[in-house]
């Protein structure tokens, strides 16, 4: 009972506080923001201990992709330590140091090749797997072409001698502004009212599997 | 084997060949295609062109390296042109993995235009909590962060002294990359603390923000290179956006050629079957 008569109080002071912003409510609403925050942070020690817990086990048991939970570990370790203890403190990040090294030739280049290699994996699926199958798939087909090609330059380049209104560019504009933006609209609003309902059942203590309890 | 059977089973690597040369060889040798601005990046540059010279404006940069060929160009643009205006900026982000290339882009562009930092620009850094962070630094800038990026205290930078919520700021930039972002600012803070928003983002994340322009709870949009290059050619300084804007026109451009004959060969295959049934 005490957790559900919490979550009600806790729920309750920061909804009427996004509405009322005397001292009296805003103030307790602010240090509850706080606690927040420093519950997130927790969570990425925990969060760490969990990948060291699950990638130790399978990579000790010899697992499936043993040898790349290792190096997973091994990286992820020597940047902790590196961090922590080679790198000046709380000036970690500063130009210099080997932490900030590591982040600008290995961090930030490898996360932009994982990225980057979208680019090969989408044009090889729209060679094999984009099939207008049936009606639904030839309209996301014509907008998802008529979007690609008018957001960039060359879609300009290609219908400039056509009416200004026929254009790939104004066509794609239209597309985003209109019927994607009436979809995405009515989806919003959906989830917001979902939302809504989801969160009113937890404070009223009606939802209570986040407790691992039935209502 | 027929030609479209022969084409299906091709070893895709051959696809991976043709999009790295079509991406290599516009970044080698420029097309320099005729770049027309939308709407949406015409009103970015608009809202920031009507923040008062002298003013303070908040730029929240939640993004990582992932997104940095697209993200870093308009981050650069916009310090650019609101340093070419006076305006002070208070810098923060909210993604783990992106903090360093928000500072040097800070720092980069201060040094080029004689900005001192602590009296035009602070960096406050990075502050774990996602989403909970927002309403607590729109209720005060220096509870949420009470040090900078660099570990010392905000108190000791005059700019921090002369703005500790939205009440003292003229605007407030968002460029993120997804969760947290602009969606999340403006429903923890811009309607909350009656902020001028204005808002730059991955193209996958940009249909999402397109709601809240059209709501005017978001004034000005740059979606992903496309709209980083329309903003350099705003601010008249040709950027890695504008270069990059050949390469994603050829690679756009054969992508949809892949839909294309893929389909084709789908359907010459369909009727091949209906013709023998």
């Amino acid at each position: 009972m005490i957790p559900v008569v919490l979550t009600a109080i806790v729920g309750l002071l920061v909804i009427v506080s996004f509405f009322v912003p005397h001292g009296a409510i805003a103030e307790p609403a602010q240090i509850l923001q706080d606690w927040a925050i420093i519950i997130v942070a927790s969570g990425y020690v925990l969060g760490a201990a969990n990948v060291y817990k699950v990638n130790g086990e399978a990579a000790v048991k010899m697992q499936k992709d043993w040898l790349y939970k290792y190096v997973l570990l091994g990286s992820m370790t020597a940047m902790i330590v590196v961090g922590f203890f080679f790198s000046g403190g709380t000036e970690f990040l500063n130009e210099g140091s080997p932490f900030k090294w590591a982040y600008d030739y290995l961090y930030v280049p490898m996360q932009a090749t994982m990225f980057s290699l979208l680019a090969f994996f989408i044009a090889s699926a729209a060679f094999r797997a984009f099939r207008i199958r049936t009606v639904d798939a030839a309209l996301l087909a014509i907008a998802a072409l008529i979007v690609m090609v008018g957001r960039v330059p060359i879609g300009k380049l290609l219908t400039d001698s056509l009416p200004e209104v026929i254009q790939l560019p104004t066509m794609a504009n239209w597309l985003l502004e209109w019927p994607q933006n009436a979809a995405k609209r009515g989806i919003a609003i959906g989830a917001g009212l979902g939302v809504m309902a989801t969160g009113l059942r937890i404070i009223l203590g009606i939802e209570r599997s986040h407790m691992r309890e039935e209502a | 084997m027929a030609f479209g059977d022969r084409l299906e089973k091709l070893d895709r690597r051959w696809i991976f060949l043709v999009v790295a040369l079509l991406v290599l060889i516009p970044l080698l040798w420029p097309l320099q295609l005729p770049l027309a601005v939308s709407g949406p990046a015409k009103r970015y540059y608009d809202a920031i062109e009507a923040v008062p010279e002298g003013s303070i404006v908040v730029l929240a940069g939640d993004y990582d390296p992932a997104s940095a060929p697209e993200l870093v160009p308009m981050t650069r643009s916009s310090v650019t042109h609101l340093f070419r205006k006076n305006v002070r900026i208070i810098a923060l982000q909210l993604w783990e993995g992106g903090p360093p290339l928000v500072d040097a882009i800070l720092h980069e562009v201060g040094d080029e235009m004689g900005k001192v930092y602590g009296v035009d620009y602070v960096n406050l850094g990075y502050k774990s909590g996602r989403e909970a962070v927002m309403p607590s630094f729109g209720n005060s800038f220096s509870r949420t962060f009470p040090n900078d990026y660099g570990g010392k205290p905000v108190s000791s930078f005059p700019l921090m002294r002369q703005a500790d919520n939205f009440g003292a700021t003229a605007l407030f930039v968002n460029i993120s990359a997804g969760y947290p972002g602009t969606k999340e600012w403006v429903q923890q803070v811009q309607g909350r603390f009656q902020v001028r928003m204005v808002s730059g983002s991955t193209p996958v994340q940009a249909p999402e923000i397109y709601p809240y322009l059209q709501a005017g709870q978001v004034l000005g949009l740059l979606g992903g290179m496309a709209g980083a290059a329309e903003y350099e050619k705003s601010i008249g300084v040709p950027g890695p956006a504008t270069k990059g804007m050949d390469a994603q026109s050829s690679a756009h451009l054969f992508v949809v050629f892949l839909i294309l004959l893929g389909n084709a060969i789908y359907f010459s295959r369909r009727r091949a079957q209906q013709g023998r049934a």
